[in-house]
């Protein structure tokens, strides 16, 4: 953490939900502590390294819209992730590159043209207070953030970020890396230890059905509607869940399980969606549709490794 | 007894195994979940980003670029090869709960009493007379399940759970108890209240209780709870 903290923007209008996201708390979960970080690890990861940040640096993810800041000093940003109808002033914000915005300069989100998470990463990196060696921000356990108890951003807070010495221009991400998030869209799932116990004509289901993205939808899982999965196994006894896991409670209908999962829980599972696969979800509407695609080891983890290869 | 088809290595993702030691729930698979979770933090070390420990498993969460599902696995099996279970001494550490038993503190006391065909008296000692240990912490950081109950206290959770349980609510649900670290929604039947401190960003280690931990709840009177620091309203 750094000793010097400007203040970057100040916030003149909240949204709904806009947290400050490093990379996620680890090594704490054996703690009841959960994960946090990024929900679209793509995007977010995309945001720093446009802005020339190292891996982990702190970005903002703006859910839905709805926020607006206002520079406090010349500031490099990057925008990725969902199209939230952003403007710098009076144009449309242009996403997925380097932007030099100036002192009074405002950035407003409107709402959700194109997915549904927004990240704002600035040059030198968002200064949060550092919690548990995070400042990932989960407001159900009252963690992370700019003031380190897990408040989702406010009118007139102030948003510090790291001095910074060299401020990159005119990068842009290529293009086949800016996501359209509202094309119907393959989930790769890595079958788990229950699999086998689901009824054949689930597991046909699971992998042949449309799947709806539901409602109750936030940062700890994703509800998806559709044939209803049956499973030999009720509950089992309370155990570690992990990121993306897809677990299906009695009413057949499975929820993913995203950043700000329990740690712990006892329905039985598909499997897991691989990080890539979750953060796509993310960036999922309710009433989108989606299928899921049995992946396999190999696979994903050549497609993870070459992801992660440009950034770490 | 550890079942013949146990222990197994499960998939959990790309980047984790789960551990499965066993399928039931009893006291002494914590020597062995403590003592494999201490071997995997030796041989994996800069790889190992989390470990989850609960009842019958233990999850296993690595690096995915320093290290490979394949690797992870053959560590976990050679580990497994030779795992003793961890002395008896070497885990579980005492912690004394001091708990205002009150029908204040403990909105559900009465009716845990009327279930269990017990006075409010019977509960309270039945419930303060053991030593309990930490299957797991999860639902909220640092919320430690805790086991077993006396038979005669099993209770089913409330039908709703209440929006809002005070911090160091002290509650029983099925055959197992806990205190609730902070203000969050609840399920289960409350039953006192504890003013001890059981998650602090600023406590060394930040939950007081850990997998493998023994608990033993000491009844104090409001007087004393306050004294403690507790807050009654």
């Amino acid at each position: 953490m750094s000793a010097t903290r400007l203040t970057g923007f100040r916030v003149s209008r909240a949204g709904p939900l806009a947290l400050l996201q490093d990379a996620g708390r680890f090594g704490v979960r054996h703690l009841g502590v959960t994960q946090g970080g990024p929900a679209d690890l793509h995007a977010w990861a995309w945001a720093n390294h446009l802005t020339d940040n190292p891996w982990g640096s702190a970005a903002l993810e703006v859910t839905f819209g709805g926020l607006k800041l206002v520079a406090e000093r010349d500031l490099t940003i990057a925008l990725t992730g969902a199209d939230l109808g952003i403007r710098h002033n009076d144009k449309a914000a242009p996403r997925w590159r380097t932007l030099a915005i100036s002192k009074g300069n405002t950035l407003t989100f409107g709402t959700p043209v194109n997915g549904l998470r927004s990240y704002l990463a600035v040059a030198g990196g968002f200064c949060g207070d550092s919690v548990m060696g995070s400042a990932s921000c989960v407001v159900r356990e009252q963690l992370g953030g700019f003031d380190g108890q897990g408040t989702s951003l406010r009118e007139n807070d102030a948003l510090t970020v790291n001095p910074v010495k060299n401020r990159p221009e005119g990068r842009v991400a290529p293009e086949a890396e800016q996501r359209d998030y509202r094309q119907t869209t393959t989930l790769d799932l890595l079958p788990g230890a229950q699999v086998a116990a689901f009824a054949g004509k689930s597991l046909y289901d699971a992998f042949n059905a449309q799947w709806q993205v539901d409602q109750r939808a936030d940062r700890m899982g994703v509800r998806l509607t559709g044939p209803k999965l049956r499973c030999s196994v009720a509950s089992l006894v309370s155990e570690g869940i992990s990121l993306g896991a897809v677990q299906v409670p009695p009413d057949g209908q499975p929820i993913a399980l995203l950043n700000d999962r329990q740690t712990i829980g006892g329905y039985p599972r598909l499997g897991n969606l691989t990080p890539l696969a979750a953060s796509r979800l993310a960036q999922c509407m309710p009433g989108q549709t989606l299928q899921l695609r049995a992946a396999g080891i190999d696979q994903a983890v050549r497609q993870h490794r070459k992801f992660m290869a440009g950034f770490r | 007894m550890k079942p013949s088809h146990l222990p197994c290595l499960e998939r959990a993702g790309l980047d984790g195994w789960m551990v499965r030691l066993f399928d039931s729930i009893e006291e002494n698979n914590l020597m062995w979940l403590t003592a494999l979770a201490r071997e995997c933090e030796k041989a994996f070390g800069e790889t190992l980003v989390d470990l989850v420990p609960s009842y019958t498993t233990l999850l296993v969460v690595f690096d995915p670029i320093r290290t490979t599902p394949w690797e992870a696995r053959q560590q976990l099996q050679d580990i497994l090869a030779r795992l003793k279970p961890a002395e008896a001494g070497a885990s579980g550490k005492l912690h004394q709960l001091p708990t205002w038993y009150d029908p204040e503190t403990g909105p559900d006391l009465e009716r845990v009493a009327g279930l269990s065909d017990l006075s409010v008296e019977s509960v309270i000692e039945a419930h303060n007379s053991r030593e309990y240990r930490v299957f797991a912490l999860g639902f909220a950081p640092g919320f430690g399940f805790m086991g077993l109950l006396d038979q005669s206290l099993t209770c089913p959770r409330l039908d709703t759970p209440r929006q809002k349980v005070p911090a160091g609510s002290v509650a029983i649900a099925g055959q197992q108890t806990a205190a609730y670290p902070v203000v969050t929604p609840g399920g289960w039947n409350l039953i006192g209240r504890t003013p001890t401190r059981l998650f602090d960003r600023n406590l060394e280690g930040f939950s007081l209780l850990r997998v493998g931990d023994r608990v033993k709840f000491e009844p104090v009177d409001q007087a004393r709870f306050e004294e403690l620091g507790g807050d009654p309203e």
